[in-house]
């Protein structure tokens, strides 16, 4: 059972092969069973779980029910679902139990869907190996002394481990398609504006978005078809008609044209990604693409642009956190300003603080011009890059991340290798463009371990279903997102 | 540019997070390192360049003026830290 | 002291007039139990985003045409970060850069003398809630239904020179934002607050001198007070060699002095950057269009307006657009009246607005209504009453005793006009007289005045005066 796409799951709901409730016990015990070790969810509740999955027999047994109705899926702890405890990675959330619903949870539970539980991840998810946590790091099903990646770690290692069917992640700077490079499955992250960010714990507004983590691209046209569409209380929600996401897939690829990046195939790469990454590039040749390549001149510039805009944008976004409304109070403190000081500095953990001195610092009196508006006019020939790679090809491929999971602690205490990590990510947040990884092989690890590769699929904006069925395409020739990591059966 | 303890202190004081010696010092080489990063714009010409808020050229969208919202403040003051009679508890604020 | 010149420059906070908050669905209904209007996005719980009130933004536009101000085609929201605990999100959402009011001016009159008041800018953005003291002891409590109330700032140039011309000014716009209906300009409920910036320098002098900002002044008397404390006290300082400190002051209305906040101490330093969670606003010149037909006629056209078609004086003028609801009052007035203007003029400024005062009543409560007033005014034109005969009848009508037909008629106080009848009254007045008509046939015109009072006596005033002059100096001169 845990190996069936959501779509046979879902047939096997209708026709009563398995109940909601059944199919959804299976997952608790795993969880139950896995996740101690793993830790890939912060936050279980199997009475809310099994509410819902007996309200999606009723509405199942009505014969209600939509292509999610039913299926145990697993939400990453940045999104707001009312009466759960809703922690973004972070103690200064510890407690708090939200009481709203996030629009993207409103989605899930309109369409019947069942909520496992909140998965881990980096705190505020700032992080590219869900070490930040502050409940604690994440392993890699595929090698349990390795990260997941982050920061949609949790959620990356439960589809992977089989711990739900699907989950849902956010991508600022590759938070998304990282993870699911590292652990083998895959990730979407949509145009900036389709999907809602209301009830969505706010990192850096103007590039974060939330998309699907599934077993193969089908699955994620499913969830996109869920997840997506115009929400009044988010005003960078984009206004546009709703879209079917599957319906491109099966679609030849012949004639579609895919263009190689120069520079994401330059010095940084690892020798076995950039193999798995040519065996990739190959496979779409033989399903009838034309190899174009192309320049994305301003590649290396994103990083830094990444860490002036997200930091100035998060250290704002995260002031209200001051102990007074909600969230942590230090236990003790002289006046209001020894209250907001401590009370910040428990409540946040060493990179988050990190983040919110760079993004002040940057902000300050006298710096605004040569970082913060720099950044933004840089931002815009990174998206004109896009622009004009976009007038040579219909989709771009490439690396998701410069190399496998690395081990637990290997990079935590170096910042810049760290943000190295999203080196081919970023740019794709900057421009507010659709970003996809799709297990594509596996590469050996120094240590000779064999570990997954994600092979990136960029697209132009609203590109998605194309970009899906490209996907699709793939795997329909390939096996890779089949693969399930050993000690999880 | 280069930090001095100073100025990391100056910085968390305005973002409000307790910071001690060692941990200032900590905190500098650390950040150096990423603002050393972040220097590598200097390089870019961007003259005449319209900086870029956000990835579509879109307009705020404007709402009704209605009142759609309810007294909730039990609910919301039940995830509070310290309340009394309705209002947020914090200690005194000084004018 | 009159070596140094004063130069002030004003912010108003005007509370917009909407239903709900400028980001947000709730209230912002004044009195409420604390905390009652405070929703999830207002207390800024973590995920929450905010979208704009079109009300706010019409407000806004409003009050720019109002000033002859350009209108931004396109502005920007920012966010003002600094930590307070009636500021939820740790910012506050204004516009910095890109306002969507630019430059303006409001003419405003002291003395007899009419001077321009250059307007920078006006922006939007949100309110902050209130902290409640003696909650506890050693305790703040926090109330945040006003946070997001929506706030147009109003900044004029450093352009006025004495507390009168600020007053001057803050009065002016008090009456142009209820004008135009986007504030309700209750000051008590702080719908209208000013801060005022005060510095001063030696006459001539082309710099400008350290300023020093009193900070929401919520009534036009204290800020009379304030200005004229603070400049005192800057320019003593100055004299005594001291130096000025740029500082934020409140003023206390026990003491009628300022001092300086303590919570302002430290160099503020607000981060000022776009918010990512808004779009620019956009205004087309179509919106534009739309919003000025829905505009009432602004008083300086009105004023002339009133000159030009009832003749009346600049001062008459003025008085009666001195508000919007004057202006109604008597414009209702002389629509049912259709007499002449002069004379409906003369009753709301003098007699209407005496009462008023006197009772301490705006004109929207004037138990005459214009309708009421009309009717009166009718009959003086046509000659039924005397003037002084319609004090009385006013007196009667502002205590509710019903119309003026209806005073006149019950109380038989309609005028004599039957030349027989005067005629008859003033021949018994200059037989009981004697004395009087001899003073006056000596010269002495003092005498005609005593016997048209003395005929007007004996007809209880009824008489129509000018029929007694008439008749009486015929029958003197016969």
């Amino acid at each position: 059972m845990i190996n069936h796409s959501l779509k046979h799951l879902a047939s096997m709901l209708t026709s009563k092969e398995v109940s909601s409730v059944e199919l959804t016990q299976e997952y608790l015990n795993r969880i139950a069973r896995l996740n101690p070790e793993i830790n890939a969810y912060i936050t279980v509740d199997t009475e809310l779980s099994l509410a819902q999955a007996r309200a999606a027999d009723q509405r199942i047994a009505n014969g209600d029910a939509g292509p999610l109705t039913g299926i145990p899926i697993a939400q990453k702890d940045i999104f707001c679902a009312k009466g759960w405890k809703t922690t973004c990675g972070s103690k200064m959330l510890e407690t708090f139990i939200a009481p709203y619903d996030a629009g993207i949870v409103e989605h899930f539970n309109a369409a019947g869907a069942v909520n496992l539980g909140k998965t881990n991840m980096d705190e505020f998810a700032m992080g590219s190996s869900n070490e930040t946590s502050y409940f604690g790091k994440v392993q890699n099903p595929w090698d349990r002394t390795r990260v997941p990646g982050g920061s949609s770690g949790g959620s990356a290692a439960a589809v992977a481990a089989r711990l739900c069917a699907a989950a849902t992640g956010t991508d600022t700077g590759g938070s998304i398609r990282q993870p699911a490079s590292l652990c083998g499955l895959s990730g979407l992250k949509p145009t900036y504006g389709l999907t809602s960010r209301y009830g969505m714990i706010a990192f850096a507004s103007s590039l974060d978005q939330a998309g699907p983590m599934a077993h193969s691209c089908e699955d994620m046209a499913i969830m996109m078809n869920a997840m997506t569409g115009f929400d009044q209380r988010d005003s960078t929600s984009l206004q546009r008609e709703k879209e079917d996401y599957t319906r491109d897939l099966g679609k030849p690829l012949a004639g579609l044209r895919v263009g190689l990046p120069k520079e994401y195939f330059a010095e940084g790469l690892d020798a076995g990604v950039a193999k798995v990454i040519e065996a990739a590039v190959d496979e779409y040749r033989k399903l009838g693409a034309e190899i174009v390549e192309i320049s994305l001149p301003n590649t290396m510039l994103s990083i830094p642009v990444y860490y002036v805009l997200a930091p100035a944008e998060a250290s704002s976004n995260l002031s209200r956190y001051d102990g007074v409304r909600f969230g942590h109070r230090a236990a003790e403190y002289d006046d209001l300003m020894d209250m907001y000081c401590k009370s910040r500095a428990e409540g946040f953990g060493a990179e988050v603080k990190r983040r919110i001195l760079i993004g002040t610092y940057v902000l300050s009196a006298g710096y605004y011009d040569a970082y913060y508006l720099k950044a933004q006019q840089i931002r815009r020939l990174i998206a004109e890059d896009f622009a004009k790679a976009f007038e040579q090809c219909d989709l771009i491929l490439g690396p998701t991340a410069p190399s496998t999971a690395f081990k637990a602690g290997e990079k935590a205490d170096d910042p810049v290798s760290m943000y190295l990590q999203d080196i081919y990510t970023i740019a794709v947040n900057l421009a507010g463009l659709p970003g996809m990884s799709i297990p594509a092989g596996f590469a050996p690890a120094a240590d000779g371990k064999e570990l997954p590769v994600g092979l990136q699929v960029i697209g132009n904006y609203f590109d998605e279903a194309r970009m899906l069925n490209a996907g699709h395409a793939y795997q329909q020739v390939t096996d890779w997102h089949t693969r399930m990591p050993e000690g999880i059966a | 540019m280069s930090l001095n303890t100073h100025d990391v202190k100056r910085i968390a004081h305005l973002a409000r997070i307790a910071i001690s010696e060692e941990e200032a010092e900590a905190t500098l080489v650390k950040l150096s390192g990423i603002l050393g990063m972040i220097e590598e714009m200097q390089a870019v010409d961007t003259s005449g360049i319209v900086p870029m808020s956000h990835s579509q050229d879109v307009t705020q969208r404007l709402r009704e003026d209605a009142v759609t919202e309810s007294n909730q403040r039990e609910l919301l003051q039940s995830i509070a830290p310290a309340v009394e009679n309705g209002l947020y508890l914090v200690p005194q604020v000084i004018e | 002291m009159s070596s140094w010149e004063v130069v002030i420059g004003l912010e108003t906070h005007v509370q917009l007039n909407t239903k709900s908050k400028i980001f947000s669905g709730s209230s912002i209904a004044f009195g409420a139990e604390p905390n009652t209007q405070a929703n999830v996005v207002d207390i800024a719980l973590p995920g929450v985003l905010p979208v704009l009130n079109k009300e706010a933004v019409q407000c806004a536009i409003r009050f720019g045409l109002a000033v002859n101000a350009e209108i931004a085609p396109r502005s920007v929201f920012a966010r003002k970060n600094y930590f307070y605990p009636d500021l939820p999100k740790g910012y506050q959402i204004s516009q910095y850069e890109l306002p969507v009011v630019g430059k303006g001016t409001l003419t405003i009159e002291v003395g007899d003398s009419e001077k321009i008041i250059n307007i920078t800018r006006a922006h939007l953005e949100e309110d902050a809630g209130k902290s409640v003291h003696g909650a506890s002891p050693g305790q703040s409590g926090i109330d945040l239904n006003r946070a997001g109330t929506p706030l147009l700032e109003i900044v004029t140039e450093p352009d006025m020179r004495s507390a009168a011309e600020a007053v001057a000014y803050a009065r002016k716009l008090h009456e142009l934002v209820q004008w135009i209906n986007i504030c309700d300009g209750n000051m008590q409920e702080g719908s209208f607050r000013c801060d005022v910036n005060v510095s001063v320098r030696r006459k001539g002098e082309e710099k400008f001198g350290t300023r020093r900002e009193i900070k929401n002044l919520n009534s036009f008397r204290f800020m009379q007070q304030a200005i004229e404390y603070e400049t005192r006290w800057q320019i003593e300082t100055l004299e005594d060699g001291g130096k000025i400190e740029q500082a934020t002051v409140l003023f206390n209305p026990d003491t009628g002095e300022t001092r300086a906040m303590r919570s302002k101490e430290e160099a503020n330093d607000y981060r000022y950057f776009p918010d990512p969670d808004l779009l620019p606003l956009a205004v087309s010149a179509a919106d534009i269009d739309v919003i000025r037909a829905t505009l009432p006629e602004l008083p300086s056209a009105m004023k002339a307006r009133f000159e030009r078609e009832h003749g009346l004086s600049t001062y008459d003028a003025g008085a009666l657009t001195a508000s919007r609801a004057i202006a109604d009052y008597f414009t209702a007035t002389l629509q049912v009246f259709g007499g002449e203007a002069k004379l409906a003029a003369n009753w709301v400024m003098g007699n209407v607005s005496a009462k008023l005062n006197e009772e301490g009543r705006v004109i929207a409560d004037a138990p005459v209504s214009p309708a009421l007033l009309a009717g009166l005014l009718k009959r003086i034109a046509d000659n039924t009453i005397s003037s002084k005969i319609a004090k009385d009848v006013f007196e009667a009508m502002w205590a509710g005793e019903g119309d003026a037909d209806a005073i006149i008629e019950r109380k038989g106080l309609k005028q004599v006009t039957d030349t027989g009848a005067i005629e008859a009254i003033v021949d018994e007045v200059l037989a009981a007289n004697a004395a009087m008509v001899e003073e006056f046939r000596a010269g002495k015109d003092k005498a005609f005045n005593a016997l048209v009072g003395q005929t007007m006596k004996a007809s209880k005033g009824k008489a129509n005066p000018a029929q007694v002059n008439e008749i009486l100096k015929r029958k003197l001169a016969g």
